[in-house]
């Protein structure tokens, strides 16, 4: 007899996603505004069912699904990030006018998809998972059906994530073929009795090609502006927070559990991948004029601080990826509720288009420069010390070079940062224009945003020390 | 457990920061005097201490430790010594004055001083925190207000004054951020303290391999020369003086730039003795640069605010050499020169800040005889520059006077061929074009005939006369008893000196 006691989160998740379908089904267009009040609630609730789990390191169907400390983690992270897309959201998809049902049931299932990825413990499972919130962030991208950009959008991540999807696919079965398993802790063991071989390698190759896609690392980067400068903006939060850490999640998992025997090997390429989404990442996002392209490479920047952690390989490293990924959910999703509100009352998403925004909305203003130091990893924010910790993890592990390229490309990210931040501060707002008014879901999603950005920059202990417990227990060297 | 002077230092601030949120914009005045307030109990905490600093006993006090991350060794611990309270003082003070010198001020005033008094918690923080990591902390938290407050309220190329300075200090800082990683794990591995901290005084216990120490000495100077300026790392300090308004310039010439120095002094040479001799003849030679260029370029300066941020570059060569000397006398003028020309430059960016904004120019070349307008404004000039000249009675005379006996004594050889005592007759002559620098000044702006463009410029007065009465005040109370403020530095430096002594003899760079 299966513990179906141990799908909980999932099965609550699920449930939350099928009601939310129906609702939009049956409630009349003009009173189906509390649908996002549902998902809201539903998702504190979910959030809620997670914790009970915090302590539980069990796996399901013989190791094809862990519920483990490291997958609670990241479902409670993913659990934040709905929380606040749908806040974030709540306005933004009335105003569309259609769709409300669908929205958040997507939004919901997307979520399901991504708790699989996070959980998986071989390889079909997280096949599935990933299939299903790539099919459904597909939906969501093209969401906004009048809008050429968006459609367009949708139409390059479908066929661009199919493609990487084939890559990945492909690799995963080399890797079945070189090990005769798919379970992460059986390949491990058999490529620790076997060793390296050229089919496992080609496989090894593939698979991070794959992945390299998920995390917009470069040079598989390429979709991620087009995408998220598409994407209804709410989405691009979300997928640029959520979709990023379940993909770490199991390119851990993958490369430091079933890979670990061969570390050495992937760590040469996994390094020059670093290297690269670092330096590209953050020089390309200095010349962009639309803010949410300039977030789509300052998250491919991001992508190349997180894979620090992985060149590291250790305790630390893995802590420091846990928690630099948890407070890149707030600031990201604080930057893009900004960028939403800003977008749907000025019709723009030009940085310039900021000016002045100190005068037409301080709190916005507050938040975005808040959010983009936090990002930019200036202390006393949190996002300073998720790269403190990234940066120790690799020098302790003795590669001082590679902090020296981080770091400086840590500062080249605070110049392009601070442009947002001269236009917002220094700018004067353009004669006449009106103050901006921001919703009530969305005010409260800021200030939740810079409550935790300060508070857990000056006080880092509690994240800390959750992180550190769970890379523990996650990783047995 | 005492009542925690050092946080009440550090937050009076941050609640003003606080307090100031809370209040409309359109009370300028009820802002103006709660920033007042704030810094006023700063500044009144701060002379309590140097008051109350037991000087028998010596060594770190008021000291204050909570746990902060277990895991990393991290604690929130606050001490003072005595080379840290004069910089504490000195912060206070400008920061109280600075205050009353953005009186006059109207636009955005509210978010004004929430950007100032963000900046200086992160000063006073770095003063007198005792770990590494708040160090680091409270030491990058004093840049980003300033590019905002330079951005928004400056004059002169302002933005791109406040990019470069945001830019040149974050890369400096990038080098100091990992000489401390780097040095917090060498401390921390099991053949050295076996236990992960940031605690400056049990990194300090460690004995450093001589690579690592050359090695993580060269980040620290480089990150904090960065900050101190100097040579040629300078560039940004002069556009950035100049663009900044009056208060943050008082404040970044004053306080900022001797962050730098300090940095050097407690990340570097107290932790690195050998690194330190082995860098130092380096220091001496690019710090004389400082001194001797900073005085020419500042003596060909249109710009008044470019003369004293110039002389700013000059006069922090001095401390450079202090530091340079590596001995007691050099190291105790190097703190006391920080203190010294924190005043006097307060002093300075003061009074060219209130001839601007009743002039709104500073071209040198079309002042002249305002000493008839402004006799007030005009006498603290003099003061401020005889200070800066170093004549005895003022503050600054003590410290040129120790900097220039701690490098003399060294009867060492740079470059091969260069004795050091050549550099320091070298900084000595430094003064000369000092003096003229500022007698230009002084006869092309204040002295000459009457020139009735200026007759409607109005003298200080009021509230314009705090900021001038009180930093002439200490400018000549410190030159007058220097000995409570020497005394003090010594007590601060002296095991800094001991292990100086300690650590073996290594050739050094050159």
């Amino acid at each position: 007899m299966a513990e179906y006691y141990l799908l909980g989160v999932e099965i609550a998740t699920a449930l939350l996603g099928l009601i939310l379908l129906v609702m939009g089904l049956l409630v009349p267009k003009t009173h189906n505004k509390g649908i996002a009040n549902i998902a809201i609630i539903g998702f504190i609730a979910i959030f809620g069912v997670n914790f009970l789990y915090a302590g539980t390191n069990a796996s399901f169907l013989n190791g094809m699904y862990l519920i483990d400390p490291f997958s609670s983690f990241f479902k409670g992270l993913l659990l934040i990030a709905v929380f606040f897309t749908c806040l974030i959201s709540k306005d933004y998809i009335l105003e569309q006018g259609y769709g409300q049902g669908e929205y958040y049931s997507l939004v919901t299932f997307a979520t399901l998809g991504m708790m699989i990825m996070v959980s998986a413990g071989d390889l079909i499972t997280f096949y599935l998972g990933l299939e299903l919130n790539t099919i459904a962030f597909v939906i969501l991208v093209a969401f906004r059906k009048n809008c050429a950009k968006s459609t367009e959008a949708g139409i390059k991540y479908v066929l661009l994530s199919a493609m990487s999807s084939a890559v990945l696919l492909y690799g995963l079965s080399l890797v079945y073929g070189a090990t005769k398993s798919v379970l992460l802790t059986e390949i491990a063991k058999i490529i620790n009795q076997q060793g390296i071989q050229p089919l496992l390698l080609i496989g090894m190759i593939f698979t991070l090609a794959g992945f390299g896609f998920k995390v917009s690392a470069v040079p598989f980067h390429m979709w991620s502006p087009d995408v998220y400068e598409g994407a209804p903006t709410p989405i691009t939060g979300f997928m640029s927070v959520a979709s990023k850490a379940a993909a770490f999640a199991i390119f851990v998992r993958f490369f430091m559990i079933a890979l670990a025997p061969v570390q050495e090997t992937w760590v040469i390429v996994i390094t020059a991948l670093t290297v690269l989404t670092l330096v590209l990442g953050n020089l390309v996002a200095i010349p962009q004029t639309n803010i949410k392209r300039m977030l789509a490479y300052s998250s491919v920047g991001q992508a190349g601080f997180i894979l620090l952690g992985m060149v590291a390989f250790s305790k630390l490293g893995v802590a420091a990826i846990m928690f630099h990924s948890l407070l890149y959910v707030f600031a990201n999703m604080g930057a893009f509720g900004v960028a939403t509100v800003v977008g749907k009352s000025i019709g723009s998403d030009q940085i310039k288009d900021y000016q002045g925004l100190w005068k037409r909305s301080p709190l916005m203003a507050a938040v975005m420069l808040i959010c983009l130091l936090s990002l930019a990893g200036i202390p006393p924010l949190a996002g300073f010390v998720s790269k403190f910790y990234l940066f120790t993890a690799v020098i302790e592990q003795g590669h001082i070079w590679l902090a020296f390229i981080a770091i400086g490309m840590s500062m080249v990210s605070v110049y392009y940062y601070l442009i947002v931040a001269k236009a917002m501060y220094l700018g004067q707002p353009e004669e006449g224009a009106e103050p901006i008014k921001v919703p009530g879901s969305v005010q409260l999603a800021l200030a939740l945003c810079l409550i935790v950005l300060v508070f857990f920059g000056v006080y880092p202990t509690p994240f800390t020390n959750l992180v550190l417990d769970v890379a523990t227990a996650f990783f047995p060297f | 457990m005492n009542f925690p002077v050092l946080s009440a230092i550090v937050l009076a601030p941050v609640i003003g920061v606080l307090a100031i949120l809370l209040i409309p914009e359109k009370e300028e005045l009820l802002i103006k005097i709660t920033a007042a307030v704030a810094t006023f109990i700063s500044l009144a905490l701060s002379i309590f201490i140097f008051l109350t600093y037991d000087r028998s006993v010596g060594g770190v006090q008021f000291v204050e430790s909570i746990p902060w991350v277990d895991r990393f060794g991290i604690n929130y611990t606050l001490g003072v010594d005595g080379m840290s309270l004069p910089l504490v003082l000195l912060t206070s003070i400008v920061i109280f004055t600075g205050v009353f010198a953005s009186w006059d001020m109207h636009t955005r005033i509210k978010e004004f001083f929430i950007f100032l008094l963000a900046l200086v918690a992160g000063v006073f923080g770095v003063f007198v925190t005792r770990d590494m990591f708040f160090f680091y902390l409270f030491f990058e938290v004093a840049v980003i207000p300033m590019y905002i407050l330079i951005g928004v309220w400056g004059s002169t190329r302002k933005e791109y004054a406040a990019m470069k300075l945001t830019l040149y200090l974050l890369v400096g800082s990038a080098f100091a951020l990992i000489g401390i990683i780097a040095t917090f794990l060498y401390a921390g591995a099991p053949q050295h303290l076996g236990y992960l901290t940031f605690d400056i005084e049990k990194l300090a216990t460690v004995h450093y391999d001589i690579a690592f120490q050359k090695f993580a000495f060269f980040l620290m100077l480089i990150g904090f020369g960065f900050l101190v300026p100097m040579w040629p790392l300078h560039t940004w300090s002069p556009d950035g003086h100049v663009a900044a308004p009056t208060a943050v310039s008082m404040l970044h010439a004053g306080v900022l730039m001797k962050l730098g120095g300090y940095g050097i002094i407690r990340l570097g040479i107290f932790f690195f003795p050998e690194g330190a001799k082995y860098w130092a003849p380096l220091i001496a030679v690019l710090c004389i640069v400082n001194v001797v260029y900073g005085a020419m370029v500042a003596m060909v300066q249109k710009d008044l605010k470019f003369v004293i941020g110039y002389s700013s570059v000059s006069h922090m060569g001095y401390v450079l050499l202090g530091i340079a000397s590596l001995n007691s006398m050099g190291i105790d003028g190097a703190v006391a020169q920080m203190f010294a020309h924190g005043i006097m430059t307060a002093l300075f960016f003061a009074l060219v800040g209130n001839i601007y904004h009743k002039a709104h120019t500073r071209e040198i070349a079309r002042f002249g005889g305002l000493a008839h307008q402004m006799p007030r404004v005009a006498t603290g000039f003099v003061i401020a520059g005889l200070a800066s000249l170093g004549l005895p009675g003022l503050n600054n005379f003590v410290a040129e006077f120790l900097i220039f006996v701690g490098s003399f004594t060294i009867d060492k050889v740079v470059l091969g061929f260069i004795p050091f005592r050549a550099l320091s007759i070298l900084a000595i002559l430094g003064i000369v074009i000092t003096a003229t620098y500022v007698l230009r000044v002084v006869q092309f702006v204040f002295f000459g005939p009457r020139k009735e463009e200026w007759d409607h410029l109005t003298d200080a007065k009021g509230i314009e006369m705090v900021p001038i009465v009180i930093l002439i005040s200490v400018l000549i109370l410190f030159g007058l008893f220097p000995a409570p403020m020497t005394d003090l530095i010594n007590i601060g430096v002296e095991p800094l000196i001991a292990k100086i002594q300690a650590a073996q003899a290594i050739g050094g760079v050159f």
